[in-house]
Formats: structure tokens, sequence, C-alpha cells
């Protein structure tokens, strides 16, 4: 069996470079929570980790196959929809910023968790404890 | 993630120059003249999103204050005949600060500039603690 450290970690490794993109937008948002017409932005992760991991993409296996439209992935973040509009134009709710700001760094480190877990037991395996 | 400590760090400078004119609205609330010209307005930054093309890529866009307006409310007058800058019908002009409405405006300036402080307090333990990655 030969150990491949990208296989190892799996799924964190996307979700940690995702959670670390997602960080900088929810901090813009929260940055932009008084700047007039500034319209509040996120991804929709579960189509940009789909996206990291090259799935989520129709195949196409016969020349007269179309390819199907892209998710909105990492690079193209999505707008919010303001539960309360306000007058300047600004879509900035900061209560709710900043819960997902908070749950998103609780995340991160979930994920960097599994990657410490998983480096721990690669460790054991090497030395043979 | 270091984008973070850029933008939040905009928005922390923004914060603070709009608290900054708030205390000179407030230091001035009662700041008398003897003609409309020389009166003190009521000043306002502009906040702006700072899209440049780093920020279009990446969606993480920091806050700048395009200018300082001042208001164009009109200005208090009050008939003082016996005021030493009394002008000569009588009156003294007094600024269009609005107090009630600065106090507000001060709160709220705080107030984001204090979740501002915690997403950079929050990014750095991130960072941190990423640093520290397969050495438990």
């Amino acid at each position: 069996m030969s150990i491949n450290l990208d296989n190892a970690l799996g799924i964190h490794e996307a979700a940690l470079r995702l959670r670390s993109t997602r960080t900088e937008l929810l901090a813009s948002n929260l940055a932009n929570a008084d700047t007039p017409n500034y319209k509040a932005r996120d991804i929709d992760f579960k189509a940009a980790l789909e996206q990291a991991q090259g799935m989520g993409e129709l195949r196409t296996t016969h020349q007269n196959h179309f390819a199907g439209g892209e998710d909105p992935g990492i690079n193209d973040p999505l707008y919010r929809i303001p539960s309360q509009a306000s007058v300047d134009g600004n879509t900035v709710d900061s209560q709710r910023e900043k819960a997902e700001f908070m749950q998103n760094a609780l995340q991160y480190q979930t994920s960097l968790h599994f990657i410490d877990g998983t480096m721990k037991t690669l460790r054991s395996a090497i030395r043979g404890e | 993630m270091f984008k973070v400590f850029d933008v939040a760090g905009s928005a922390l400078s923004a914060q603070s120059l709009r608290m900054n004119i708030t205390a000179s609205n407030l230091a001035n609330a009662d700041s008398v003249s003897s003609s409309t010209d020389e009166t003190y307005r009521a000043r306002q930054p502009i906040f702006a999103a700072m899209l440049d093309e780093a920020s279009r890529e990446t969606g993480a866009v920091g806050v700048e204050v395009k200018g300082v307006v001042e208001s164009q409310a009109p200005l208090r007058q009050q008939y003082s005949p016996d005021h030493p800058m009394a002008d000569e019908k009588g009156y003294v002009h007094l600024p269009n600060v609005n107090v009630v409405e600065e106090m507000a405006n001060m709160i709220s300036a705080s107030r984001s500039y204090q979740s501002n402080v915690e997403v950079i307090n929050t990014t750095k333990q991130l960072m941190l603690k990423t640093l520290t990655l397969g050495q438990g």
C-alpha cells in the first residue's frame, strides 16, 4: 500500500481552503456594514466544495453531449437576500454575518482538527507504536 | 486568509475616522460665530467599497473613505444682542449639528469597530492554530 498524503487528508484539505476564502468574504461583509450600496456576498459552500473536488459537473461522454452549466464555485460568490432592506442600499445584516463568521471559524478549526488527527495516525503508523 | 487583516484594518481606520468626525461635531455643537460663512457645519464621512482588480477576483472588499462632506442643513440663529459675537442685527449663528444624531453615529461607529476587532482576533487565532498543525 502506498501512502498518498493528498488522499490521506481527504476532503479536509479542500474544505480548509474554502473556509479560509469564506473567512475573507465574511470579513469584508462585516467591514462594509456601514458602506452605502454594498451588497453582502457569500459562497455556496456545498457547490464550491463539489467543484473543488471535481464533482458536480456533468460528464460529456459523447460528442453530442452538452457541458452542464457551471456551479457557483469559489470564484463567483453569490449575493445575500436581505431580510430587512435598508434605505442606503446596503444588504449587510451585522448579526447574521457575525454568526456566520463564528460558525465558519469553528468549522475551520474542525477541519484542522481532522487533519491533525490524520497526521497523528500516520505518525504512529510510521513509528510502529 | 491574510486579506482579512487588510479588509478589517481598512474598516478599523474608516470607523475611527468616523469617530473623530463625530467627536469634532459634538465638540463644536455650540461654537458660535457672527456670520454664516464662519459657522461650523456638521461633517460626515463618505464610505465606499474598495473595488479594485484584486478584490474583484476574491470578493474580499475593504472600505475606503471617499471624502468628508459638510451638512447643508440650515444653521441655527439665536437672538442675543448682548453676546460679544452678535452681528449688527443682534444674532449669533450656531452650527447645524444634531447632537442626538451624532450620539447614534458614535454608537454605530463603536459597534462596527468592535466587530472588526473581533474578526481580526478570531482570524489571528485560526492562523496560529494552523501554524501548529501536526506538532501535537
